[in-house]
């Protein structure tokens, strides 16, 4: 199969290994502040409504509706962040569900998100260095935030809320910027999704496809940045890669899930273990 | 008119709360947002289904027995995952994503061994005996199942609030650790918990199953997401709360089908959902927004 008919047969399976990639990305860095925040699908449907009407109905160029794919789903995670974010632990995860489905109810009955038909004939825009482009940015971004004065509020709220804020973090403004900041990751990763899919509707962004961003990033591991890209990148190619289980497909997805809860509860990149079993090899060496 | 859309709404409202309630009761004592509620809810309705027409057993054996077998579930993915990352004291997220990947299972399963198609109980049960208040007819089925869903709710927290079990199990929802310093046996509590929820559970999947005669793999998801917005009205972890959120969003349904039209079933119930979250998170009866260490 040459270079160009491949590309043609899988380039939305690609292009989708990254967005999925920065989806996870978001949600971990949400988590690395201790948030369990399941918004984050709602968030990237916000981006990639808004995005895909700006081109189709408003006629605006790419960057300036990727822009307000960026800034919408950022609002709405400011507003909805202060009363939501008084919620810890298993009560936020429960509420951002919740937020979840109400977007997904409201795309299906506005008329200018198409209702239950969903938008079709989104331009194709996205280029795989869109793509490419957006995930190392966030990569360099989200390096550059762990590293920070900010980076180590996160890392001190996720350990003990209180101890941080008796220190004088103002936590519940630094859990409000992961929230945004995770948001407009999100939403940026919903407006390149939206113009390469050609289509959108409302069930794209709804309670499964929360479940399986969460699913990317824990499988992956939220110890590092590269763990969520793994996971991302793995949870996007399995159904293909199971295909020749057929109806039995989603069955093998399901025992996966479990057995990596299971037997590997810190991802499958998981740095420290690796640097354990670097130095045990070492170790092996030098004896 | 008015009064049988009232029983509607009632009845509906009364089945999501028994779902809910289950849903709760896991979610309350054993601090487990247990997605897997959907994937028994829809596996009762099939064990209902299966007895009552290949072992041709009567409705009043195989209800029962279908229930049974739906808390077996439950107690079978306590057993086997749940109370692994128990013991390993694995952060709140993961045993949610382990019952993530036990729904899928389940519904895979399910659409794998009965096929995708909705299925339906044989049609001689649903004959038109009714009952007649005054002006309102109410099928003789449909007051069977709001029957037996109030019963079993009222019995339930009966069982919380009055007897020395549901003490033991409100000591733990306050705190595992305390519960069982004070002798309680916390891990067979936990297990008759996810025994009950399923149970409880699952009845709501056969008592949907049998009001709209439509059995389907898939139906548990839009059920789960039902119950997520009931508790989430009611108030998060609350018996109370969940009871009350179900029969308010049976409700919400059937009187904006009612009234509106039915496109804005779903916007009213989770427009509602959403003015909740904005303005008392932990919903009408949930106290503990923030649990401090």
């Amino acid at each position: 199969m040459d270079w160009s008919s491949w590309w043609a047969t899988y380039s939305t399976l690609v292009l989708s290994i990254g967005v999925y990639g920065l989806m996870a990305l978001s949600i971990s860095l949400t988590l690395s502040c201790g948030l369990l925040s399941l918004a984050n699908a709602a968030f990237m449907g916000i981006g990639a409504y808004v995005s895909a009407v700006s081109t189709l109905q408003y006629g605006l160029s790419f960057p300036s509706a990727l822009l307000l794919g960026i800034l919408a789903p950022s609002s709405v995670a400011l507003l909805i962040g202060v009363p939501v974010l008084r919620l810890s632990g298993v009560y936020l995860a429960m509420a951002t569900l919740g937020f979840g489905e109400v977007v997904r109810v409201v795309a299906l009955n506005l008329d200018i998100t198409g209702g239950p038909l969903g938008l079709n004939g989104i331009p194709l825009l996205t280029e795989w260095w869109h793509v490419l482009l957006s995930v190392v940015v966030v990569l360099l971004l989200l390096q550059a935030l762990r590293h920070s004065r900010i980076g180590r509020a996160f890392e001190a709220i996720r350990e003990d809320e209180t101890a941080a804020r008796l220190m004088g973090i103002a936590t519940h403004r630094i859990k409000l910027l992961a929230f945004v900041l995770g948001a407009a990751i999100a939403g940026l990763a919903g407006g390149l999704n939206a113009h390469y899919t050609f289509t959108l509707s409302p069930g794209n962004f709804g309670f499964e496809n929360a479940v399986d961003i969460l699913t990317m990033a824990i499988l992956g591991g939220i110890q590092g940045l590269l763990g969520p890209l793994l996971g991302g990148a793995i949870i996007t190619l399995l159904p293909e890669l199971l295909r020749g289980l057929q109806e039995f497909r989603m069955a093998a997805n399901g025992v996966i899930l479990i057995a990596v809860v299971l037997f590997l509860p810190h991802g499958i990149w998981d740095p420290r273990r690796l640097a354990r079993w670097l130095k045990k090899r070492s170790k092996h060496a030098d004896a | 008119m008015l009064a049988q859309q009232i029983v509607n709404a009632i009845s509906l409202g009364s089945v999501y709360a028994l779902f809910a309630l289950g849903f709760t009761l896991v979610f309350g004592i054993l601090g487990v947002i247990n997605l897997s509620h959907g994937g028994i809810f829809m596996l009762g309705a099939y064990a209902a289904l299966l007895l009552t027409t290949w072992f041709d057993l009567s409705l009043w054996i195989a209800l029962p027995a279908a229930m049974v077998f739906s808390g077996l579930v439950g107690l079978l993915i306590d057993v086997l995952i749940l109370k692994r990352l128990r013991q390993r004291g694995a952060p709140h997220l993961m045993p949610m994503i382990a019952t993530i990947g036990a729904a899928i299972l389940m519904t895979s399963l399910a659409q794998g061994v009965f096929g995708s198609e909705a299925r339906r109980f044989p049609l001689e049960w649903f004959n038109d005996e009714t009952l007649k208040l005054g002006t309102i007819t109410i099928p003789l089925l449909q007051a069977g199942i709001t029957t037996l869903a109030l019963v079993l709710m009222v019995l339930m927290m009966w069982v919380l609030k009055r007897t020395r079990l549901g003490q033991a199990l409100r000591a733990i929802a306050e705190s595992p650790r305390s519960a069982a310093l004070l002798g309680i046996p916390v891990e067979r509590l936990f297990h008759l918990t996810s025994f009950i929820a399923a149970a409880l559970g699952g009845t709501a999947g056969i008592l949907i199953g049998l009001s709209f005669n439509a059995i389907s793999p898939f139906m548990g998801q839009p059920m789960l997401h039902k119950g997520i917005a009931a508790i989430i009205l009611g108030g998060l972890g609350d018996v109370r709360g969940a009871v009350l959120g179900g029969l308010f969003l049976g409700i919400t349904e059937v009187f904006a089908v009612t009234f509106l039209s039915s496109e804005y079933r779903d916007a009213l119930s989770f427009g509602l959902l959403f003015l909740m979250l904005l303005w008392r998170p932990q919903g009408l009866f949930g106290a503990s927004a923030t649990r401090s260490a």
